[in-house]
């Protein structure tokens, strides 16, 4: 859609330049009259002898494009169509709502009167791709920094490869291994936790079992495939040039890596634990199948319970009626809205540094 | 603050590849000496191989004896990094660390060394910038980014990264071939000066400067494409220019070879 009438308009314009050139008969016939007397242009060749041609008004140029610009409009086309499906959607359902939407706690919209709150929702979603992220960027780029630069060429291939195809498990398979296997060692992690360091307040008190520590533990290990490879990539980049003058200098091989790899790869790295960030925030069936499904703001990590935007909607979609529909379609807008801040706080960062990536480029 | 460096039998190899075989050859403290020949003979492998860069490629070793004031750097008790601070490099390319501001491009080698005070890092940066000739040029915009100066600044801004830490000895590794004549001569101007401190061994294509610059030169080169380099003459850059006591050394420095 966008490509037809944006051809025809290329078309229109594509007349002009052979209306100009009637106008204009001394040049035209110049160049009629030379061409037959030079058959196969032997006086010039490529570099042509003679009167310049013309540009081509039609030709892989224009269509090229016209085809990129409309590939680029389509995006915007496809946004604008899902913001409005789902304001449409939303707003009657916020309408009805008979609670704050922001503060109330409970998610009750096919009631009557419908009461629903995103809040502890919200919370839920930051809270365990945060934890999710605290627990697996470290990791990752400690594999990442051992695959560039300190494991023999054979292995850092291989172990690689194995880590891309952890990224290519379905989540639902994450999920039931969380729920089914993985929760009993994290529920005695937690109870060990809780009686060593339960005075601090996020490792309270249970019952043990699916909670947000479980489902950012799972999701940590969904999002350390992508910070890992990601990562790797921008750290094989650096410039051996760059890595040589710090050697050069007595660098040890961590002091090479401090002073030529890392900063070299920092933007790279954000925008890996960005794209990492996204899929946790939007991860759905996994933290579906792994958290403890309730309506309650607590920054006890270890108790049963928690929830996100995404597994709330998995998790009521089918039960819900017209308003409740509506009610999990606003709370994707939240996560929408999240999601997007997230975004434009990386880019934020990355661009703050500008001066010094541009000029490495 | 200068150091006379000594190779015995020095042979390096990229894994099975023998690049330089026996090459034996004193350079005295204090003196600028130039390592000619023509290309693939070997003379940037000898010079990697003096501070120990060589090994950084995977596969490369290096067989014989390199010292320095008579502890050999091969020495299996020796710290690498010691090594490579007490003798310096500058490479080919510029490479300043892009992501570093001028300043902290010159500091960078103090600060692997565990400098942290900072009147002690600004007093070695200005003095670093104005030993390389390019204290007037950035001095007013130190906070910048290295990598936004000319071609040639950045080379004489990785001169002062190397020289900030007061080695005893500086490598340069065809210093001036990605540079302008006008640049090339001032980091030839700059070599003069460093001299008196340093003991400076340069690789070069351009045989005007070994003649301007070097007080002794060697010439590299190989038989054919595959054989190892090795030296064929060392001798007073004079003696190389006027009277070459090899043939080989004439034929590569009146043009008729290489």
């Amino acid at each position: 859609m966008g490509d037809t009438p944006q051809r025809s308009a290329h078309a229109g314009t594509g007349g002009n330049p052979v209306a100009t050139s009637h106008e204009r008969p001394a040049g035209a016939s110049a160049r009629v009259a030379e061409r037959p007397g030079n058959p196969g242009r032997p006086d010039g060749g490529l570099g042509g002898g003679g009167a310049l041609p013309r540009a081509r008004a039609f030709g892989a140029e224009r269509a090229f494009r016209g085809l990129t610009l409309a590939a680029g409009t389509t995006v915007l086309v496809v946004i604008a169509a899902i913001a409005i499906f789902l304001v449409a959607k939303a707003v009657p359902a916020l309408r009805a709502n008979n609670e704050s939407f922001w503060t109330f706690e409970g998610w009750f919209p096919n009631d009557d009167p419908p009461q629903f709150g995103i809040g502890a929702l919200a919370f839920g979603t930051v809270l365990s791709s945060l934890l999710a992220l605290l627990m697996a960027v470290p990791v990752a780029l400690g594999i990442a920094l051992y695959l560039s630069h300190y494991a023999p060429r054979r292995l850092g291939n291989t172990l690689g490869f194995l880590i891309d195809l952890l990224a290519a498990v379905p989540s639902v398979v994450f999920g039931l291994w969380g729920r089914d296997y993985f929760a009993q060692p994290v529920a005695d992690l937690s109870a060990w936790l809780n009686r060593h360091f339960g005075w601090i307040p996020i490792f309270g008190d249970g019952p043990y079992g699916n909670s947000i520590l479980l489902g950012s533990l799972v999701l940590a290990i969904m999002v350390l495939p992508i910070v890992t490879s990601l990562s790797r990539e921008v750290f094989r980049q650096t410039p051996t040039a760059n890595e040589e003058a710090a050697l050069a200098l007595g660098a040890t091989r961590w002091e090479m890596i401090r002073t030529a790899v890392l900063p070299y790869g920092r933007p790279g790295v954000i925008a890996a634990v960005m794209l990492g960030l996204g899929r946790a925030l939007g991860e759905t069936i996994a933290l579906a199948l792994t958290l403890g499904s309730t309506y309650a703001i607590s920054f006890n990590i270890l108790a049963s319970g928690g929830n996100s935007i995404a597994a709330n909607i998995a998790n009521r979609f089918a039960e819900a009626n017209d308003t409740g529909r509506g009610a999990l379609i606003a709370s994707g807008l939240v996560l929408f809205a999240i999601t997007l801040i997230v975004n434009i706080t990386a880019r934020a960062i990355i661009y703050r540094r500008r001066e010094f990536t541009e000029s490495a480029a | 603050m200068a150091k006379r460096i000594e190779a015995t039998n020095v042979t390096a190899y990229y894994g099975g590849f023998k690049a330089i075989e026996n090459i034996n050859l004193t350079v005295e403290p204090k003196t600028v000496t130039a390592l000619i020949g023509p290309s693939g003979c070997g003379k940037s492998t000898f010079l990697r191989s003096i501070n120990r860069m060589h090994e950084v490629l995977p596969g490369a070793r290096v067989e014989g004896s390199l010292t320095i004031d008579d502890q050999d750097v091969y020495d299996r008790d020796v710290d690498v990094t010691a090594v490579r601070r007490m003798i310096g490099m500058v490479f080919q390319r510029p490479n300043p660390f892009p992501t570093m501001s001028i300043f902290e491009n010159v500091v960078a080698g103090l600060r692997l060394n565990g400098v942290r005070r900072k009147s002690i890092l600004e007093e070695a940066a200005e003095r670093a910038l104005r030993s390389a000739n390019l204290w007037d040029e950035v001095k007013d915009r130190l906070g910048k980014p290295g990598a936004g100066l000319s071609g040639g600044q950045q080379q004489r801004l990785c001169i002062a990264r190397t020289i900030a830490v007061e080695p005893q000895v500086v490598l340069m590794d065809e210093p001036c071939s990605a540079l302008d004549p006008i640049s090339t001569l001032a980091i030839e101007d700059l070599m003069f000066q460093l001299k008196d401190k340093f003991t400076i061994i340069i690789v070069t294509h351009n045989m005007q400067q070994a003649a301007r610059v070097s007080d002794r030169t060697a010439f590299f080169s190989i038989e054919k494409t595959g054989d190892p380099g090795r030296l064929i003459e060392y001798d007073n850059t004079q003696k190389i220019f006027s009277n070459p006591a090899q043939k080989k050394t004439e034929d590569y420095i009146t043009g008729r070879f290489g």
